[in-house]
Parts: structure tokens; sequence; C-alpha cells
């Protein structure tokens, strides 16, 4: 529960402090930002969600002034910069579209050592950044540095943008609905990723989406907007599923809540079930006899470096005419540690055998997902669910945090 | 004659003449680039006197007949005070003229980068020159070296009447020899022999550039 220690950290003046923002377009009757209060607390993911048109994409660039407010202050990091120098201000904000804009023209390298060459840092550390970035986003620097962007698949593309973003280490970042135009299953490695990523740099973070299971799974808080941007509820995901403010935030949360608790809970915080295991050059005996001594139906076959391959049955390891690793199942169904349940439920449903295997980031076996795990996990939210929602429900910050 | 043999015969005056013609259609192309980009720089940019000037001037210069502003060049500017030589007159006059063209195709190469790119690119702290100078002109002038190298060949082919009106000696060679000779036929047709030659060659640089640079895919 590590993370709960260092949310609870995030405390103090917020990073980001929207004071009565308003933003009229000329020529329309009503203003696509009304009078709007926010305040994103240091080091945290804020999601902004809403029905198309409700200004949430407008406010996000009202914070980096991509559009000047009509009325109202920004405040970053205890510093109103409602009117410093526009450009000043972006080189201190990361920003991550959904078409990524990447300049085609450059090479992955060119494109991230952009906002540094804008500062004037040294070739050297400009060249040492880039390499440091792209493993971060994990992009092989040797692979990637010279590529352009149109020789990278979506995903890489999403990653070379976030990685240009934090060029110049910016303490907030920006970003509209980055994993919106990349496929169902990338996006949700990406969002994986991108969790994990977040763990390593805690930056502030405003992020723009439609979708609200995105928004449950991303987000340390989240504002559901309507109209003018107003906040129809601003609070953790676990608050706003258990107890939604009003009509308009049920409805936008949809039906199957309990479901959607499922992308709050990472695999790491349950108790995995262990499925005996065995290396790959173990005697066909020995994995018999480890087979015998567990209730489990198979044996999962890991490889030196404890990487899971084969699963195989009493069956498999007694057909002597082929080697093992031809007989059984190939170990499909992986999700690391800090995948959600829903991610592991996923993989289970698509699996031959029920059961995701979680990994570690290096590949190792830690344990594995079933259908008791998951039961397990669902009544447990459920007694969380019905506790929160009989606790006051304050917009507070310490609360609601147990789930995780 | 057969133009070929009258070329080899007077082949230094043709030489000499040809080489000066080169050097101010080339001058001239090399200045209405910056021109041009610059122009079309001002026609995006945020700032309504820089756009206003740079439409009066395109306005001017692309509606004006070439040889009309040739004229106003050559005997008009003389009766004001400046005087320039017959060369740089010449120069002056194809850059602006050109110039106009090229800010209207780098414009429509300006216009046709997607608009994100200026905004992602407005959204990382560029200001607006770097904008357009690292990211947007960069882009735009790869979708255009085709247009462009059309203009390169008018640019040739438009700086003769300056030569023509002009009179400087050395390009001239071809009308003299017509005179002399009493054979325009071959003396004119020698002289279009350097321009084929020239802009056959010239034609498949503009080519290759526009392979080397064009965004890979």
């Amino acid at each position: 529960m590590t993370d709960t220690v260092q949310r609870s950290a995030a405390t103090g003046e917020p990073m980001i402090r929207l004071e009565g923002l308003t933003k009229r377009f000329p020529g329309q009757a009503e203003p696509a930002v009304d009078a709007l209060d926010l305040e994103v607390p240091r080091g945290e993911i804020v999601i902004l969600v809403g029905p198309s048109g409700c200004g949430k994409t407008t406010t996000m660039r009202l914070i980096n002034r991509l559009i000047e407010p009509t009325s109202g202050r920004i405040v970053i990091d205890g510093e109103d910069v409602t009117k410093v120098d526009p450009d000043n201000l972006r080189r201190r904000i990361g920003y991550v579209i959904q078409q990524v804009g990447l300049f085609p023209h450059m090479t992955v390298a060119d494109n991230i050592a952009t906002v540094p060459r804008l500062l004037k840092w040294k070739e050297e550390r400009i060249r040492a950044r880039v390499d440091e970035l792209l493993d971060l986003v994990g992009l092989d620097p040797s692979a990637y540095r010279h590529r352009y962007p149109k020789q990278l698949s979506g995903g890489q593309r999403q990653r070379a943008g976030v990685a240009r973003a934090l060029s110049a280490d910016p303490p907030v970042m920006l970003m509209d609905e980055p994993f919106g135009a990349i496929d169902p299953i990338t996006r949700e490695r990406l969002q994986n990723e991108f969790l994990r990523l977040q763990q390593e740099i805690r930056k502030t973070i405003v992020f723009v989406t439609h979708d609200i299971d995105e928004a449950i799974k991303m987000g340390d808080r989240i504002a559901i907007l309507r109209q003018g941007s107003r906040v129809a509820q601003y609070d953790t995901p676990e608050h706003i599923l258990s107890a939604p403010a009003d009509d308009f935030v049920a409805d936008f949360i949809g039906a199957g809540a309990s479901l959607k608790r499922l992308n709050l809970t990472r695999v790491h915080d349950v108790e995995l079930a262990q499925w005996p295991t065995a290396t790959s050059d173990t005697a066909r005996d020995e994995i018999l006899a480890t087979l015998q001594s567990s209730d489990k139906g198979a044996v999962l076959i890991l490889d030196a470096q404890r990487r899971p391959l084969r699963w195989v049955a009493a069956r498999d390891i007694q057909r002597t005419d082929r080697p093992l690793m031809e007989t059984g199942l190939v170990a499909e169904a992986v999700v690391e540690a800090h995948a959600t349940l829903n991610d592991a439920l996923n993989e289970m449903l698509r699996s031959n055998y029920g059961v995701a295997i979680v990994v570690d980031s290096s590949g190792a076996y830690q344990g594995a997902v079933d259908f008791g795990t998951v039961s397990g996990a669902v009544q447990e939210l459920r007694r969380a669910a019905r506790a929160a929602a009989r606790a006051p429900v304050s917009g507070g910050a310490s609360t609601g945090e147990t789930v995780r | 004659m057969n133009p070929f043999t009258f070329l080899i015969d007077n082949w230094d005056l043709y030489i000499n003449g040809f080489l000066r013609l080169f050097q101010a259609a080339n001058l001239a192309f090399v200045l209405a680039m910056i021109v041009g980009v610059i122009i079309a720089s001002f026609r995006v940019s945020p700032i309504p006197p820089l756009q206003r000037f740079a439409a009066f001037y395109v306005t001017v210069f692309r509606n004006s007949p070439l040889l009309i502003i040739f004229f106003l060049f050559f005997f008009g500017l003389p009766k004001l005070g400046f005087t320039f030589t017959p060369f740089t007159s010449t120069v002056i006059v194809m850059t602006l003229y050109t110039g106009a063209y090229l800010a209207e195709t780098v414009r429509s190469g300006i216009n046709s980068v997607d608009t994100g790119q200026a905004e992602a690119a407005r959204a990382i702290g560029l200001k607006f020159r770097e904008v357009l100078g690292t990211v947007v002109i960069p882009q735009a002038l790869r979708t255009v070296v085709g247009p462009i190298g059309n203009l390169y060949i008018a640019n040739a082919k438009n700086t003769v009447i300056g030569t023509t009106i002009g009179l400087f000696v050395e390009t001239t060679a071809a009308q003299r020899l017509a005179n002399s000779t009493g054979q325009p036929i071959a003396a004119y047709s020698a002289a279009a022999i350097f321009f084929v030659v020239w802009l056959l060659i010239a034609a498949q640089v503009f080519t290759s550039i526009e392979q080397r640079v064009a965004i890979k895919r």
C-alpha cells in the first residue's frame, strides 16, 4: 500500500489552482468555461471527464494559456501565471495530445530535443537526456533515436510523445485524450505503463478524456464536468462510484459500477493464487510429484529467469514420446502486477484455462489471478464501497483510499 | 546553317552571355526564396499590419505585367535619381516578381501543414517565429518542392526579358548574331539549346530534391 502513503503525502499548496476561471468565446451566448474553481494536488493525476462540448479541453488549454482566459486566475506552484509570458510558461508544462503532434520531418531524438535546444542545453546533455527518456518510456534508444515518426507504430509514437513532453522535466503535464487514437489492446498496455511511469516521475497531471472507464483507471481524482465546465463532482474514483453526487454523475458513470470497480484494484493489491511451478529442466517425475501434491490441474513451467513458458497437465507429463516443451499449452494471458483486475479478468476470459499469469516488470512469475481471486476482490470492494457510502462525503482527499 | 554548328562557331559569345544570364537568374531566385518565405510568414502571422503589407505586396507584383515592372525600373527609377546597372536592376525586379509567386506557393504549403503541428509546437513553448521556422516552414517547403521547381524555370525564362531590355552586352549575343549574320533562326535556336539543357538539368535536380526531402513514410 505504498500508493496510499505517497498519495496522502500530496498535501499543502496544490500544484495548480484555478480561481473563477472563465472563457467566453466571441459570438457565443454561454461561456465555454464558467467560473471554474479547481485545485490539483501535487503529484496527482486529475482527470477532467464529461460529455463532448462540456468545456474540458478548453479548460485544459486555459491552463497553459493556449487559450487566454476571459477572467479568473491560474496559479501554478504558488505563482500567478495568468499574466506571465505564455511561451516560458509552456516550457514548464508538458503537453501530450491525441494525435501526439510529433513533428514528422524530425527524428524521434530531434523531436524530444526540441525544448532542450530552445533552452540552450549543451548537445551532450541533450543526447544523454534523449536516451534517458527513450529508456524511461520503453523505447530502445539505439533502435529508435534516428527513426522518423512515420516509421513508428501508434503506440510507439505515443511513447515518443510522452518522452517529448517530459524533455525539460516539467513539474506539470497536460494530456488531452492521449490514448484516444490507439487500438484497445495497445491502449490498455500504454495506460498501465503510464501509471507505472507516474510512480517514478510523480508529475502533476491534468488528463482529459471522455471515457469514464479510463478516468476511473487513471485518475487519483476525477472531476466530472457538465456544460460550461461546471463541476458536477470532484472526488476520488472510489467515492464517485460508491456515492455519485447526483443523477447527472450517476448517468455518466452508467451501469455496472461493480465491474468498473475492478478498474480500481491493481493485481498487486490482491492476494494472488499460487499455482505449482517447475523449471524447464526439471525431471518429469519431479514435476508430476509437484502437481500431485497441489490441488491444481496443471504445472506452470518457467525458464531460467522464471518467465512462464507452458502449462502442462498430468497427461502431458506422462506422454514421453514428445519433449515436455512441446506438450501442454503455451502460457498465454500474462499481465503485469500493476495491471488492474479488469485487465486480468479480460486476459483470463481470453485464455483457455481461466487463469491470468502475473509477472513482474522483468517478466518473472509472481502468481496468478483466477476466478477465486476476482470474486474475493469483488466482495472486498463491495464491503469497502458500502462503508464509504455510509461515511460522510466531503470531497475530502484523505478518504476513500482504503480500497486501493 | 544548323544551330549546332552555328553555336560552335560562336561559342565564346554564347557562353559568356549565358553565364551572365545564369548568374542573374540564380541570384534573383535565391533572393526571391528569402523574400517569399518572409512574405508568406507575414501573411500567416498574427500581426495585422504585416498581413496587410504582405497581401499588398503579393497583389501588386503578381498582378502587374512583368514587362511594365521592368520598364518602371529601367526608365522610371533613374528619373527619381536611382540608377542601377542593368544587371542589378534585372536581379532586383526578378527577386520582387518571383518572390511574390514564391510567397503564394510557400503560403499554400503552410496551409497544407496540419494545424495540430503548429498547436503542438506552441504547446511545448515555441515562440511564433520558432513555430514557423522549425516546425511549419520546413514541412511546408517539403510539400511544395515541385511548384518551386516550376517557378525556378519560369524565373529563368522571365529573366531573359530583363536582359533584353537592359541590353547588357553579354546576354544579347543571339540578337546581335541574328542581325549581323542574317540567320535569326540559327542564332535564336542556338540560344534555346542553352535553355533546354539548363532547365532539363534543373528539373532533374528539383525532382531529386523532392525525393530526398519527402517526409519519410
